[in-house]
């Protein structure tokens, strides 16, 4: 009997993007879903959370009634300080993510392409936007890593040949998790490493507008 | 040295003119000059262009949006314009989508280099940031070392609005944790700046020179932040 079809939630799609960070790294972790990379258990792994606002080493969220009125990530959270931490301002922060201190940022999307561009600060129909550092730490970042949902609500592919809302920059992702699987992007497109249990590699690609190399090695999506 | 300090906010913002531009510090709720912004609700000053991260919250949150709700800006320059989901929309959203204010959309990156280029007397800059996206459309491209990069021009202003945690009577300034954001950059950027001072400020020499954040020659006034309910106070962010 097949496996049960089980797309994976989002705290799964982050430990699993998260199972990617290296000893050492300098991660940047965008606002909404990435912010739940922070949970995984990195064990001995040693992980450095920088934030926009010029906070380099923060830690766990505040306990309530704990929090530090000073004190926030990027997504207005309170956070902790961890041992070692230091804080710098706004220009220093930016410059400190364009020049390539930070190894990997983890953002969401609206779309990603075959091409590695990426759109996220605009949708469809609407004058104004939400830039916010986006622009600036996948340009500067090492890597960048996306975490979206595979398709929209209404169930329109996320993964494409081409963007169609306006892009936040150009050829720059390196790895996609979604609740169907793990992707790298390559020269070459997009490339299947790991699928969500129960599904097969053609009913993933029938929900994705690029073409998908799946790889000799596809395993199913663990975390570890 | 001089001294700076003034006794109250709305003396302090008693001079903005009307179409004055101003910078107004803070970050995700955290270093927001509210009595400086609330001073300027009371004063009435008209037309202003306002350059921070973002265009306001709405109800109870005191910040930039108050000035929105007063009819007192024209244009803003920051790193959001709208929210991700038209659902959150706010006052400022809403206004721009009527074409009734105007929005210019900033990498926040940029937007804070163009603060400090303006602080730091640089005529212009190239960043790599927005290569390839709307944000650089019709701007200078050049090649340095075969990457693309855009050239950006400073942001000054009139004012600048800035929270900090200690001051003396000169205008050194402190700030703690992630308040410092983008007031230090933007103390510089401005002509006049205005300090809010959470601690009581200090006589001089009671601040550990190596231990300045803004230095008081970049600094015009300060007011202290008087108790509740006459002084507006942080609370925790709420959770998401």
């Amino acid at each position: 009997m097949a496996e049960e079809k089980t797309p994976l939630d989002r705290q799964t799609m982050c430990n699993r993007i998260a199972m990617e960070f290296r000893d050492g790294w300098v991660v940047n972790l965008g606002v909404g879903m990435p912010t739940l990379c922070s949970n995984y258990d990195f064990g001995d792994t040693d992980i450095l959370f920088q934030s926009e606002n010029g906070v380099i080493g923060y830690g766990p969220l505040s306990p309530e009634g704990e929090e530090d009125i000073h004190l926030v990530n990027a997504g207005g959270q309170h956070v902790t300080l961890v041992k070692g931490a230091a804080i710098i301002h706004h220009a220093d922060s930016f410059s400190l993510i364009r020049s390539g201190y930070i190894d990997v940022t983890v953002m969401g999307a609206y779309e990603v392409a075959e091409n590695g561009d990426f759109a996220n600060w605009k949708t469809a129909g609407r004058k104004g936007g939400g830039i916010g550092g986006a622009m600036d730490l996948a340009v500067g970042a090492k890597q960048v890593f996306l975490a979206l949902e595979h398709t929209t609500r209404e169930g329109a592919p996320r993964l494409l040949k081409r963007c169609t809302l306006p892009v936040t920059a150009v050829g720059v992702v390196t790895k996609v998790v979604t609740n169907l699987g793990l992707f790298d992007v390559t020269p070459e497109g997009f490339v299947m490493r790991e699928i969500a249990p129960g599904y097969t590699p053609e009913e993933v690609q029938a929900v994705t507008e690029a073409t998908l190399t799946i790889s000799p090695d596809l395993k199913e999506l663990r975390v570890t | 040295m001089k001294n700076k300090v003034y006794a109250s906010f709305d003396e302090a913002v008693a001079d903005v003119p009307d179409g004055a531009t101003f910078m107004s510090g803070g970050f995700a709720g955290i270093g927001v000059p509210r009595n400086l912004l609330m001073a300027l609700v009371r004063q009435g000053a008209k037309d202003l262009t306002g350059i921070s991260n973002n265009t306001g919250g709405q109800g109870e949150v005191v910040d930039v949006g108050k000035l929105v709700e007063n009819g007192q800006i024209r244009k803003m320059v920051c790193a959001f314009s709208a929210a991700p989901h038209p659902s959150r929309a706010n006052l400022f959203e809403k206004l721009n989508e009527q074409g009734q204010v105007e929005a210019e959309l900033v990498p926040q990156g940029t937007l804070a280099e163009r603060m400090r280029a303006a602080g730091a007397g640089v005529g212009a800059f190239y960043t790599p940031t927005g290569v390839g996206t709307e944000t650089a459309e019709g701007k200078e491209h050049r090649v340095f070392n075969g990457r693309t990069y855009v050239l950006e021009y400073p942001l000054h202003a009139d004012y600048a609005f800035v929270r900090a945690y200690r001051a003396d009577t000169f205008g050194n300034l402190q700030f703690r944790r992630s308040q410092r954001n983008f007031n230090p950059v933007m103390a510089m950027a401005a002509r006049i700046t205005i300090a809010e001072v959470e601690e009581d400020i200090v006589e001089l020499g009671e601040l550990d020179p190596d231990s300045i954040h803004t230095p008081g020659i970049v600094v015009d006034r300060v007011v202290k932040i008087p108790p509740p309910p006459e002084g507006i106070w942080d609370t925790p962010n709420r959770r998401a």
